[in-house]
């Protein structure tokens, strides 16, 4: 018994983590139509960004977090105006060359400033050690990232589907031009759906990093596992992807302690099956 | 008739060469991409040599010549080579960060008349697969063997074995497993895990479920040994006492920024440590980091490449500058010197280095940086793992 709430803490653990990371690119994905294969470099970049304000300029958690959210958006922003905004609506493939190119470009960049080397960000006394929950301890820094996750989910849900601005980009979204007839500014609502999808990138990176370390590979090596998430929950929905999430964690955590030696075959085992059955995600808006 | 005539000529000079010739070096390793940093460290040990060693023997010049293999991509590796061989007419190939682009090698080695001195790549068949293999790094069977030694002596009778899942993984659990069993403890469990794995939360587990009194990991150097190790701190392990035992790989200088204090006290078995106290590795580490630049990036890799120059260097001078690869590599036979990293000879058998492996613990020094301090010493080991595939 102890073992089996000892796997559900983990996994539940690692689902937040992923649905941390991966959740701004089913923001672009699903709201904004975009295939957007630069989310884990924008990760990368917030990473690097907390890592070097930490460590270098020796900011505090706090600080380094918001600065490595604002400093990846502002980089964000004249990458959106110049080559994002050309392919709004272009075809998949175009869309997939275009940011793919991007990655590479961003990996090259950081490689060069930073070096091949891992980056850590330290973390403050408050979440450093580990945790007793009575039965097994477990890191503080991932209940950390249960509470984030979980505060992340709420937020966005209540402004997609509460706010006047979701009203807005749900309409741009389902129909730009008619949006755009009815005085809906649509280029400034996708202008910051996108700033707030990198900003959530890179905040994920950085609280990932404890899991998925730092390094120039960053956005190609997680790309997979940021891909999957946001196919199973179904792009685009803020429940779809936290179940997809958990769900995902937890086949995952549970193979990898029964029968390492299995590897991913049940992770991806549990993709097929789920994409078999729901082919836009569990949670998935027909087109 | 006047191109036969060139070609005449040509054949001339070229023939007429043997003495002032240029020769030339081919060094295949990953010089971009996820491994570069290992690459870079094989062009700083291979500057470095030149660097204190001159760039010519007796009225031969030596020139490297670099081709970039980002990762293991063994029809890639042949290519290269052979590029190398019959454009660039290199005399000697030299590098090879991973056994199967060593491996692909091998069998143009003969006809193309050329040695192979392997500077990394660390299973221990590559020197079986031809006689004209020279390897100068060193072996998982042997960096993972002594470890079994000190687990045993540091009173753990109860193991459990995680290693990633590929070659080298596999080859450190054999060879922990042989040499643990030989000392008389007992491997409860190996579990090998895919490559892929980010979160080990759950192998933590398994190694508390298991009631192991150590764990013996290894898994390749760079973002997943960082996440192990902490997953071995933050899951309790470490406070739990279970000790943690490994080759030098997870421990690698390189990554020890960033694994910081969750690394303090993890004692590892390996052939190098930047720290080694000697002259010599004083000598070759001022020169190394000169080349690579930042001195926080040197790591094991530029040793193998130093010593594996210092090994061409002498092929060189057997040969007198002729192409003759059988006796570059009888010539380097037994051939014994003082590397940086300690007293190293060839086996004449196996053509594999003979070096002495040490046990080091990861220690801050008095600057707040972390280095593997030496605290015990394995002599003369040779590479068990050529045992154990006959």
């Amino acid at each position: 018994m102890q073992t089996v709430f000892s796997i559900a803490i983990d996994a539940f653990a690692y689902g937040m983590v992923l649905f941390v990371i991966s959740i701004g690119l089913s923001v672009t994905m699903g709201l904004m139509r975009v295939v957007n294969l630069a989310h884990g470099a924008f990760a990368m970049i917030g990473g690097y960004i907390a890592s070097y304000a930490a460590q270098d300029l020796g900011l505090g958690y706090a600080a380094a977090v918001l600065l490595a959210v604002f400093g990846t958006v502002i980089i964000s922003i004249p990458i959106e105006r110049l080559l994002y905004r050309r392919i709004y609506g272009a075809p998949e493939l175009t869309q997939v060359l275009m940011t793919i190119g991007i990655t590479f470009c961003i990996i090259g960049i950081a490689n060069y400033v930073f070096g091949p080397t891992l980056k850590t960000i330290p973390l403050p006394p408050l979440l450093q050690g580990s945790a007793d929950l009575g039965f097994r301890s477990i890191a503080v820094h991932r209940l950390f990232a249960i509470i984030c996750g979980l505060a992340v989910a709420g937020g966005l849900w209540y402004a997609i589907e509460k706010t006047a601005f979701g009203v807005k980009l749900r309409a741009s979204v389902d129909n730009a031009s008619m949006a755009a007839a009815l005085g809906v500014r649509t280029e400034i609502i996708y202008a910051v759906s996108f700033a707030v999808a990198v900003g959530l990138a890179a905040f994920g990176g950085v609280l990932g990093a404890e899991l998925l370390p730092v390094e120039p590979y960053y956005a190609l090596r997680y790309m997979v596992t940021f891909l999957v998430v946001v196919s199973v929950g179904g792009a685009g929905s803020i429940p779809g992807a936290l179940l997809a999430c958990l769900v995902l964690g937890g086949i995952d955590t549970t193979g990898r302690y029964l029968m390492p030696e299995f590897g991913e075959f049940f992770f991806y085992l549990a993709v097929i099956a789920i994409i078999c059955v729901f082919p836009r995600g569990l949670a998935g808006r027909a087109r | 008739m006047k191109r036969a005539i060139i070609a005449a000529f040509a054949a001339i000079i070229m023939g007429s060469g043997a003495y002032a010739d240029t020769i030339k070096i081919g060094v295949v390793g990953p010089f971009s991409g996820p491994f570069a940093l290992q690459g870079k460290n094989f062009k700083a040990g291979i500057d470095a040599y030149m660097a204190m060693n001159g760039t010519t023997i007796g009225d031969d010049t030596v020139e490297i010549i670099y081709r970039d293999l980002p990762a293991a991509d063994p029809a890639q590796s042949k290519a290269l080579a052979q590029e190398l061989v019959v454009k660039e007419k290199v005399q000697y190939l030299a590098g090879f960060y991973f056994t199967p682009d060593a491996m692909a090698v091998t069998p143009i080695l003969k006809q193309a008349n050329v040695p192979l001195v392997v500077m990394n790549a660390a299973t221990s068949a590559i020197v079986t697969k031809s006689p004209l293999v020279v390897r100068t790094s060193f072996t998982t069977w042997q960096t993972s063997t002594p470890i079994a030694k000190v687990a045993h002596d540091a009173g753990v009778a109860k193991v459990i074995s995680i290693v990633s899942d590929y070659g080298p993984g596999i080859d450190a659990e054999n060879a922990f497993k042989a040499g643990f069993e030989k000392e008389g403890g007992a491997v409860v469990e190996a579990i090998r895990m895919p490559l892929s794995t980010n979160d080990f939360s759950p192998i933590m587990q398994r190694i508390k479920d298991s009631g192991a009194q150590g764990v013996f990991a290894f898994l390749p150097s760079g973002p997943t040994t960082l996440g192990f190790v902490k997953a071995y701190n933050e899951n309790g392990l470490k406070a739990a006492g279970i000790k943690f035992f490994a080759p030098g790989d997870l421990t690698q200088e390189s990554d020890l920024p960033a694994l910081g204090d969750a690394a303090l006290g993890i004692q590892t078995t390996f052939h190098y440590a930047v720290s080694h106290d000697s002259p010599e590795n004083k000598a070759f580490v001022d020169a190394a980091s000169k080349a690579i630049g930042n001195p926080a990036e040197l790591s094991f890799p530029s040793v193998g490449a130093f010593d594996g120059m210092n090994v061409i260097y002498k092929m060189i001078e057997a040969t007198d500058g002729e192409q003759d690869a059988q006796k570059a590599v009888d010539a380097v036979k037994g051939l014994s010197w003082i590397s940086p990293r300690g007293p190293v000879s060839i086996d004449p058998e196996s053509r594999h280095i003979t070096q002495n492996i040490y046990l080091r613990e990861v220690t801050k020094a008095d600057d707040g940086s972390y280095y593997n301090k030496e605290i015990q010493t394995f002599e003369k080991q040779g590479d068990p793992g050529l045992a154990a595939i006959k």
